[in-house]
């Protein structure tokens, strides 16, 4: 199990190392660190001195993968590329381009994206299996038709249209909640209390036809038809059996996604102005900010492969006869 | 005579519809294909579903034939063509393509949405708000004459619906009597009381709604603007009736890129392993972990700049927004392939240990071709799967990606343009929905039919029925 993990830790590297690669090209192949410099210092102060001063000062002043200048592994290491990348494995994300410390926005700003994203997951996953096995439990009457027809339909509403609508009629004709906005402490909660409803709202469809399915795929197995040939209510085998079985795939599904929580929601939190990740990766991009899209690709890549990692380990905790080699 | 002009999506629509004309014809003359597909006819919610589709498709179609009018003065020397870029669909359009407003109107209205000075013939200034230009033009006074003049409109648009209707149902049951041998009579009961091979009835019923509804829309949209103006004083019905090519190319073409890339690299990977499969699973895990907004948002940067210093490229600005539009397909299918590139090594890997295939490596059968004809053909089923399944993901994926600034160009028209030109007009007072709930309405049309529609074929496709992937 331990080898297991370490094994798995050392091949993000080269993945990580691989996303790296593909930030940076995409992101030189449009902006030279020239154009870079002159879009932070504005356009009043630029000489070209200044320009090369701004570029020394933030270390864009190397080749970017390849220092023909140098002798031996320097060609390599005395790079822009490799010079932050090498940073971003310790973590440490260093000023960004306006010069902010990033490492402590992110700290910062963690939070409003975890109070949106932890309680949109949570009450998700429970309104979704709730609504899963209640179609289940009603199969094959005319409330599950409908049911599923309800499903079908609110997959199909743009995300958009939940937040416009709730924004529109909770936040401005019923005047029950401020329509965006943030603030710490405990009166957050008057902001947060409508976009994670319209977060809930708008996985209701995908995530309930998902876990129905689930569900489904249990009840044709033998061990129902045992449960049931024992005598056992179909409410004792929907909540004994079924959903005990079913809670594995659902589970394991669910942990990928835990880490990526952090990163926060991009729609959601831009919509109703949180200042948490998403909406600093928004705005980075808007302002075209090389520095900070660099590091929240890193997290994220970093999170996603975590998320798989955490996802074989739940599978060995649930399952006993999957072993990890 | 006109001048066609071929943007590049156009080209590549067209070799979509051909691919799909050879593909029909293939599955015709092949029994085993054929049956699937005679269960997603039999399936009510299918038929359904791909009766509003069809409709869908003829409009994004007819706004794919594009061509440039010529210029009237061009009588004396060679011919000379307008600058503007038309498609049929504009043709079919015009009166709603020109009926331009000052600004905002709303549905069905003969004044404008706001007040303006006007003066009045003895030279005093008042405010008032001022009789449109188009909508309600014809009526001499508005306030008593409206609502009497739309509903006698109705009733015309709800007279020649039925008409079209009547006629277009009894073409089919005497088509259906023809080919049965039923009298015309026993094929009408038959159809109505849906005792047919497949649900005719069904077909007919959601046929007969869209009739009616382009026949109203249609009778109306002559005098008035069913969906109100814009900001601009543009037709909002207009608007929407062109995003429907917009979702349509975005929806096909994205797949149609990341096809080749995820069966090839797929079926290898699962076929080889070793080596061969560690690469291609480091290419997808790479790309899969990068978020991909930041990904799609990084070219699409990428692709402004070099069109800011590429200006002679590109003749036209619809030429312009057109290649932004393909690059944004080729963008999202370079995001997107990754997941059907996993489903298909995961199924590879199970078939390459079936007998048929080690019989095949056993008789010495080469590689590539055991690929060709014992891999591929048996993985087909998830390739259809998914892309019916991701068509409806895409449409939506459209309109979130132009709200973060990365969509399509903010001069084609699209859902998500329509959507965010119209979000901040809530505030206003009284507010202006018609826009958002035009390209909602249009959008969730599209999209629902197409989730239907995929339902069917997947319960026709797939052997663990009921089983299979989350949707949309």
């Amino acid at each position: 199990m331990l080898a297991y993990i370490v094994r798995r830790i050392l091949y993000a590297i080269p993945i990580l190392i691989g996303v790296n690669v593909i930030t940076f090209a995409l992101f030189f192949a449009v902006n030279t660190p020239n154009d870079v410099a002159r879009m932070q210092l504005g356009v009043k102060r630029v000489t070209p001195q200044a320009i090369e001063e701004w570029k020394r000062e933030h270390g864009y002043d190397k080749p970017l993968f390849y220092n023909a200048a140098r002798s031996g592994l320097a060609r390599l290491t005395d790079t822009i590329f490799f010079q932050k990348s090498v940073r971003l494995f310790a973590f440490d994300f260093g000023r960004s381009d306006s010069g902010r410390d990033i490492g402590a926005d992110i700290r910062q700003r963690m939070w409003p994206s975890l109070a949106i994203a932890v309680p949109v997951f949570i009450v998700g996953l429970l309104t979704n299996i709730t609504m899963a096995l209640l179609i289940v439990f009603f199969r094959a009457t005319y409330l599950e038709v409908s049911a599923v027809v309800l499903t079908v339909v609110m997959m199909s509403i743009s995300s958009l249209f939940y937040i416009i609508a709730g924004q529109f009629l909770i936040g401005k004709l019923m005047h029950l909640v401020p329509i965006s906005g943030y603030s710490g402490g405990l009166s957050a909660f008057k902001f947060l209390v409508l976009p994670v409803a319209v977060g809930v709202i708008s996985g209701i469809g995908s995530g309930t036809r998902w876990y129905r399915t689930i569900f489904l795929e249990e009840f044709g197995k033998d061990y129902v038809r045992t449960a049931r040939a024992k005598g056992l209510s179909e409410l004792r085998v929907l909540f004994r059996h079924v959903l005990k079985n079913g809670m594995v795939p659902i589970l394991t599904g669910a942990v990928v996604i835990l880490p990526l929580l952090f990163t926060g929601n991009l729609i959601l939190e831009s919509f109703f102005g949180i200042p948490g990740l998403g909406s600093y990766t928004i705005d980075a991009i808007q302002g075209q900010d090389f520095a900070i899209v660099r590091s929240m690709v890193f997290l994220g890549s970093v999170f996603y492969i975590v998320g798989l990692l955490l996802t074989d380990i739940s599978y060995t905790l649930v399952d006993p006869r999957i072993r990890l080699r | 005579m006109v001048k066609p002009v071929f943007l590049w999506t156009d080209t590549l629509l067209y070799v979509l519809v051909a691919a799909v004309a050879v593909l029909v014809w293939y599955v015709r003359r092949h029994e085993h294909l054929r049956a699937p597909w005679r269960e997603v006819f039999r399936n009510r919610m299918g038929v359904a579903a791909m009766v509003v589709l069809a409709a869908y498709v003829t409009v994004g179609l007819l706004d794919s034939v594009h061509f440039r009018l010529p210029l009237e003065s061009s009588a004396a020397g060679g011919e000379r063509y307008s600058g503007q870029v038309l498609s049929v669909l504009d043709l079919l359009l015009t009166p709603l393509r020109t009926h331009q407003e000052e600004t905002y109107s709303a549905p069905l209205a003969t004044r404008l949405y706001s007040k303006e000075t006007v003066r009045l013939p003895d030279g005093r200034d008042v405010r008032i708000y001022p009789r449109l230009r188009f909508g309600g033009a014809q009526l001499r006074d508005p306030a008593r004459d409206r609502l009497p003049d739309i509903e006698r409109t109705i009733l015309r648009g709800v007279g020649f619906a039925l008409l079209v209707w009547g006629a277009l149902a009894a073409v089919v049951i005497l088509v259906l009597a023809r080919r049965h041998r039923w009298a015309p009579r026993a094929a009408l009961q038959r159809v109505l009381a849906g005792r047919t091979d497949y649900p005719v009835h069904v077909a007919l019923y959601t046929a007969g709604a869209l009739i009616l509804f382009a026949s109203v829309t249609g009778h109306l949209a002559v005098h008035y603007h069913v969906f109100g103006t814009d900001k601009v004083g543009q037709d909002v019905f207009y608007e929407t009736l062109k995003s429907i090519r917009t979702g349509l190319v975005i929806g096909t073409l994205t797949t149609l890129v990341m096809l080749p890339l995820a069966i090839v690299l797929g079926i290898t990977a699962g076929y080889f392993r070793s080596w061969v499969d560690d690469v291609i699973q480091y290419i997808y895990t790479t790309l899969n972990s990068i978020p991909g907004v930041l990904l799609i948002v990084g070219a699409i940067l990428m692709l402004e700049v070099y069109m800011a210093n590429h200006p002679g490229d590109f003749q036209t600005v619809i030429a312009r927004a057109d290649l932004r539009l393909l690059f944004l397909c080729i963008i999202l299918g370079i995001t997107s392939w990754t997941g059907l590139c996993r489903l298909l090594r995961g199924e590879a890997l199970k078939l390459r240990e079936l007998d048929y295939v080690q019989a095949a490596q056993a008789f010495g059968v080469g590689h590539t071709k055991i690929l060709a004809r014992h891999i591929l053909p048996n993985v087909m089923h998830i390739v259809l799967i998914t892309v019916v399944l991701d068509f409806s993901g895409l449409v939506l994926a459209e309109a979130v990606l132009t709200y973060v600034g990365v969509g399509v160009d903010p001069t084609t028209y699209s859902w998500g343009n329509m959507i965010n030109g119209a979000r901040l007009e809530l505030a206003r007072d009284p507010v202006v929905w018609w826009s958002l709930a035009a390209a909602f309405l249009f959008m969730f049309g599209l999209v629902l039919s197409a989730n239907l529609f995929a339902d069917a074929v997947r319960d026709a496709f797939d052997p663990r029925a009921g089983g299979g992937r989350r949707g949309g």
